[in-house]
């Protein structure tokens, strides 16, 4: 047992235990904060592939954005703890179908004839770079693939602004514009004054 | 010495790794720390002067030993905990706040050589990690169970979240001028004197992002997270050392954000001129001087503008940082095109 061995058996004990939790917390929180748990150690797994671009990316996206925007949002719900788990008895045997069933065929598709084992990746020098393979790889041989899913991307970010952009009444705000040219004249008024004689 | 370290080697096995590691991260963490502490120092006495104040001058010479002082103050003051508070996440918070600030110091790079990993998306680590950060400052506030408290959690993270992007966009302009990620190697592309550093080529990107780290690290004129004119923050509810911990936090940010600007606008380790008396002085004290330099125009900020109302901080934000770096990287990128792209390497 070599000291990555070490590693990765630390990472994965932490990412099962972490995953486990995620859907048994008893607080929405509490559950937010182990996936974020989880996305961090699948980082590490990844960086024992050498994949370092991906692991990085993992964490400033899904830790870094996308898990704070869903921690704001369960944070601010008031969320019925009671009221939620109410019809877990009721619905479990539905959801364990449901659930074995997709356990089931994940590993019907796993153990397809030749999947099942797949050679371990060969270990590359200190000069190779996962960073650069990728990124030579992504603006190649499948520059359509990706220009197509940033183009999506870009959609759902137009679409997502258009949502917001409703036009509200009776909301009060200030006009940056107005307030950069406002002038002394607009807000002072020189009054002269003359100084009392008889006193 | 490598005597030493092969009769290290042998005793701890294959342990020998981690313990290696942990003696590494101690040397970083533990310069830092102090630096963190007479930073607190030069912050009272520099705001002392510029306000005709002479600042701490009581514990020990000249006030030396005001930061170990204070240090020892808020490790004896109890920490409180708020009744209702969420406990486990009351305590997590400033552990959470306090490791990305420690552990994005993993790749900065001192010298060409002193550095503790020298990976190859050293910029992107710095990143990634960075914006850790904000969970600290959310679970903060959410665990306070206190509702000013959680309003400043929300106000602090939207700004961090907000400037974040800012700051993203302004590194993406030094990688393309430098054509990498690592760390070493942009600043290995700024040599040649103080005209070859990115700050001429990049000078929007190179305010932005300065700008931008005063904003990240909740600084004055953005501190509006612990201003006194407003009533909330998302340490309200902190005491003793939980609240140093956030303390801490903010300043080695501080610190990180000045490194991080010498290191990709102002050329790291080069030396001002290319010539004789300034090459005579070694890289490490140039990069230490600048991170000085920049450290200084924080505290200066700082003395000087009056604090930011919190709408005028997101539009700063959106609409003024975030289209400039945009128009940036698109000017750097048709440049390159063209054959005036040397102007940008």
């Amino acid at each position: 047992m070599n000291f990555e061995m070490l590693v990765f058996y630390a990472l994965a004990t932490i990412l099962l235990f972490a995953g486990f939790r995620v859907v048994t917390a008893r607080h929405p929180v509490q559950a937010a904060l182990f996936l974020v748990l989880a996305f961090f150690t699948g980082a590490g797994l990844w960086l024992l592939l050498e994949a370092e671009f991906l692991a990085i990316t993992l964490v400033l996206v899904y830790i870094g954005a996308v898990m704070v925007l869903f921690l704001f949002v369960v944070m601010m719900l008031n969320l019925n703890i009671e009221k939620m788990r109410a019809g877990f008895w009721g619905n479990l045997p539905l959801a364990a179908f449901v659930g074995i069933l997709m356990a089931f065929e994940m590993v019907l598709v796993l153990t397809v004839a030749g999947r099942s084992v797949v050679a371990a990746p060969q270990v590359h020098g200190p000069g190779y770079s996962n960073t650069k393979e990728l990124g030579r790889l992504i603006y190649t041989d499948y520059v359509y693939a990706f220009e197509i899913a940033a183009v999506v991307l870009l959609v759902a970010i137009v679409a997502a602004i258009a949502i917001t952009l409703r036009r509200r009444t009776g909301t009060k705000h200030q006009d940056p514009a107005k307030q950069v040219r406002v002038k002394r004249d607009d807000r002072v008024r020189l009054v002269s004054m003359p100084a009392e004689k008889d006193l | 010495m490598t005597d030493a370290l092969t009769y290290l080697q042998g005793l701890f096995g294959f342990a020998w790794p981690l313990v290696w590691s942990m003696a590494k991260i101690v040397a970083i963490v533990a310069p830092l720390m102090l630096g963190v502490a007479y930073l607190t120092y030069a912050e009272r006495k520099i705001i002392g002067y510029m306000q005709l104040r002479i600042g701490p001058n009581r514990v020990g010479p000249k006030g030396w030993l005001q930061p170990i002082a204070d240090a020892l103050k808020l490790l004896m003051k109890e920490i409180v905990l708020p009744t209702s508070a969420n406990k486990g996440l009351f305590l997590l918070a400033p552990v959470l706040a306090i490791g990305p600030a420690l552990a994005a110091w993993a790749v900065v790079p001192f010298t060409p050589e002193l550095v503790l990993a020298n990976i190859d998306a050293s910029l992107l680590y710095i990143m990634a990690i960075t914006s850790m950060g904000v969970y600290g400052i959310v679970l903060a506030g959410w665990a306070s169970n206190s509702k000013y408290a959680f309003l400043g959690a929300m106000r602090a993270s939207a700004q961090i979240v907000s400037y974040e992007i800012a700051m993203g966009f302004a590194l993406v302009g030094v990688l393309m001028a430098a054509q990498s990620l690592n760390l070493v190697e942009i600043v290995k592309a700024q040599q040649g004197g103080v005209f070859s550093w990115y700050w001429l080529p990049l000078f929007p990107l190179f305010i932005v992002y300065l700008i931008a780290g005063v904003a990240e690290t909740n600084r004055a004129p953005f501190d509006v997270v612990e201003g006194e004119s407003e009533i909330v923050g998302f340490h309200v509810d902190y005491a003793g050392m939980a609240f140093a911990i956030f303390f801490l936090a903010e300043y080695a940010n501080m610190i990180l954000v000045a490194t991080m600007t010498s290191l990709m606008f102002l050329g790291g380790w080069n030396p001002l001129f290319d010539f004789a008396p300034f090459t005579w002085i070694p890289g490490f004290v140039w990069l230490l001087a600048k991170v000085c330099f920049i450290l200084f125009l924080f505290l200066w900020f700082r003395a000087t503008f009056p604090r930011y109302r919190y709408d005028q901080i997101m539009r700063l934000g959106w609409k003024v940082f975030i289209p400039v770096t945009l128009v940036w990287i698109l000017v750097v990128g048709a440049a390159m095109q063209t054959s005036y792209g040397h102007l940008f390497h």
